[in-house]
């Protein structure tokens, strides 16, 4: 009996959370699944038409550059900054921090982190103010060393528009991986290192071997997170290019915010939405299955 | 962001490292010293896009065009700063995103203690499904929620409202901040709960005179990070805040790039009012921010 009450009083604490995320997440998530299924366009009420939506979607050639493009965010977002994170923590821990001291370390991992707090929309418009045709920085830097033939309209051209948002990005997440395998780094041994040194394995194999292994969850946590963010992107392409030129930097989010408020197509943007969603459970789920195998793979050892 | 993280326990800090006697630091070799200066020269390459814009935001456009983006200013030149200082009455940016990301720590926090509370220590039924929900909504793209969130506070007359994206961000941050804490609690020492029954403090005193107390770290990390969170988002305030009045700092600047009404040292001057606040914000909290996104990481 007493449990009961007990339990009773905790749900009151719930109440005001439930409430909110109820009409704030749940309710909302479930009218635009709805909204995917009819033709809506914002004013009149949404008219049911089945699949006719999810059938377009499928043959929709800019929906599916959105989510190529998408995997060029994964690159700038995930893999580069992982990979790039990974040494640069390496070397600041293993070397700045231990031969020229902790506080040269951490200076110099303030530095890479830096880009990380400035509101993603500015940091897109400062890279973007280098990336000026005609006269912006980037310009005329190549003018300078004498390469003006590498001059370019950068966020004008298909062929630069795409990597040009790709550099804000890597700019803005490096700090992130740098910061969180630093200090993941310190749980590493250092008589490992030692034993490992004394039979004669280079740094190249000991930080494969021993570093890779113990750092391995966040790496894990690194990677899941910054891909659901890279299937995010926004603000980089609506400040930029507004998707352009032509399709050539359109990402799912950017198609369906321009589908609700520009064409008023909202029944068709709430299926390109509920599409990234979809794939962003999946790729989630995956994510977390593979961590528990490797759990266990560690387990089992 | 972090949506899976745990944090340590509530007391706050991780275990020290066990201190070492202090070794004999090992002699420099010319490989250490090359990796040290390209380690500096990666982190200079990370701010050169800043350095070049305080560098331009202080240039006429003439000083600009003449001198190219890496001089010194020929004469400190104003004009651009205030150009968007008061094309976009940037005191009053200032306060709207101080006062939304301000209210929003505040609320965010306080709906995650209540959540966690529950979820935590209160071990209420169904606290795993109510978990699965909160990390859900911590993950889906906003888009997913943005067109019936824009009926729904249309009709509650709460469209352009600062107070719209205000309870829309402290759903969301609360999300993630009910998913970390819970987990915190839910190894909350038993013996200080138990002492405080002992003592014949209700639910309500218990939450705030012995919980919140311990758990004061994580819960300053949780504000901390609320606020720069919020302070940085952009598609829900864009879609919500349409008239100037509302506007928060990373819309006016963005808004300026669309008119293209900006010469090229007005929008380097307006980058730098942009990015000046978060940067202050980072000096000043940046060990509680260090902390909180190691500590996050934390599996």
């Amino acid at each position: 009996m007493i449990g009961h009450r007990r339990e009773a009083g905790y749900w009151l604490y719930l109440l005001p959370g439930l409430v909110l995320v109820t009409a704030v997440i749940l309710i909302p998530l479930a009218q635009n699944v709805y909204y995917s299924f009819t033709d809506y366009r914002g004013i009149r009420p949404p008219q049911w038409i089945g699949l006719d939506n999810w059938d377009k979607l499928l043959h929709d050639d800019k929906f599916w550059k959105s989510f190529e493009n998408s995997i060029a965010m994964i690159i700038a977002m995930v893999i580069i900054p992982t990979l790039l994170g990974l040494l640069i923590a390496a070397v600041l821990f293993d070397l700045v921090g231990k031969r020229f001291g902790g506080r040269v370390a951490s200076f110099l991992r303030a530095t890479y982190y830096i880009p990380q707090i400035i509101p993603i929309v500015v940091a897109s418009i400062v890279i973007g103010w280098i990336a000026r045709p005609d006269d912006g920085a980037a310009n005329q830097l190549l003018g300078l060393i004498g390469l003006d033939g590498a001059r370019q309209n950068w966020l004008g051209d298909p062929t630069w528009a795409l990597p040009t948002i790709m550099a804000v990005l890597i700019w803005v997440q490096l700090g992130y991986p740098v910061v969180v395998f630093m200090a993941a780094l310190q749980r590493v041994d250092p008589e490992l290192y030692e034993a490992a040194e004394l039979d004669g394995a280079n740094w190249w194999h000991r930080f494969r071997a021993i570093t890779i292994a113990v750092i391995r969850p966040e790496i894990f946590v690194v990677t899941l997170t910054c891909t659901i963010a890279a299937l995010k992107v926004f603000a980089p392409v609506y400040a930029l290019t507004r998707g352009g030129p032509g399709t050539s930097t359109i990402v799912p989010s950017y198609y369906s915010y321009s589908e609700f408020f520009q064409s008023q197509q909202v029944g068709y943007g709430a299926t390109v939405a509920t599409a990234l969603t979809i794939v962003i459970l999946i790729v989630a789920t995956l994510f977390l299955v593979a961590q528990r195998r490797a759990e266990r793979a560690e387990e089992a050892r | 962001m972090s949506a899976l993280l745990k944090a340590p326990a509530p007391a706050g800090e991780k275990k020290a490292a066990p201190v070492k006697a202090p070794t004999v630091r090992p002699r420099r070799t010319a490989l250490d010293w090359i990796l040290l200066v390209v380690a500096v020269i990666g982190a200079l390459a990370v701010i050169f896009p800043l350095i070049l814009i305080v560098l331009n935001s202080f240039k006429s456009p003439e000083d600009y065009n003449n001198g190219g983006p890496l001089h010194l200013p020929s004469h400190l030149y104003f004009g651009g700063i205030k150009r968007f200082w008061n094309g976009v009455d940037f005191p009053l940016k200032l306060w709207n995103s101080i006062f939304i990301s301000g209210m929003v720590a505040v609320f965010g926090v306080l709906i995650s203690l209540f959540n966690a509370y529950g979820l935590g220590i209160g071990r209420v039924k169904g606290r795993l499904p109510l978990l699965v929900v909160f990390l859900l909504a911590n993950m889906l793209p906003q888009e997913a929620l943005l067109y019936p969130l824009y009926n729904e506070f249309k009709s509650l007359g709460l469209y352009d409202s600062k107070w719209a994206v205000i309870i829309i961000f402290t759903v969301i941050q609360s999300a993630f901040g009910t998913y970390l804490l819970s987990s915190v609690y839910s190894t909350f020492p038993r013996e200080l709960l138990e002492a405080a029954a002992m003592d014949g403090a209700g639910r309500w005193r218990t939450l705030w005179q012995v919980v919140v107390p311990v758990s004061k770290q994580t819960l300053a990390v949780l504000l901390i990070f609320f606020f720069i969170w919020t302070w940085n988002e952009f598609l829900i305030p864009v879609t919500f805040l349409v008239s100037n009045d509302n506007q928060t700092i990373p819309l006016a600047v963005s808004s300026l790039q669309g008119e293209h009404m900006s010469d090229i040292t007005t929008t380097s001057a307006s980058a730098l009012l942009g990015l000046l606040p978060t940067l202050i914000f980072f000096l000043i909290f940046q060990r509680t921010l260090t902390r909180g996104v190691t500590a996050g990481a934390v599996k």
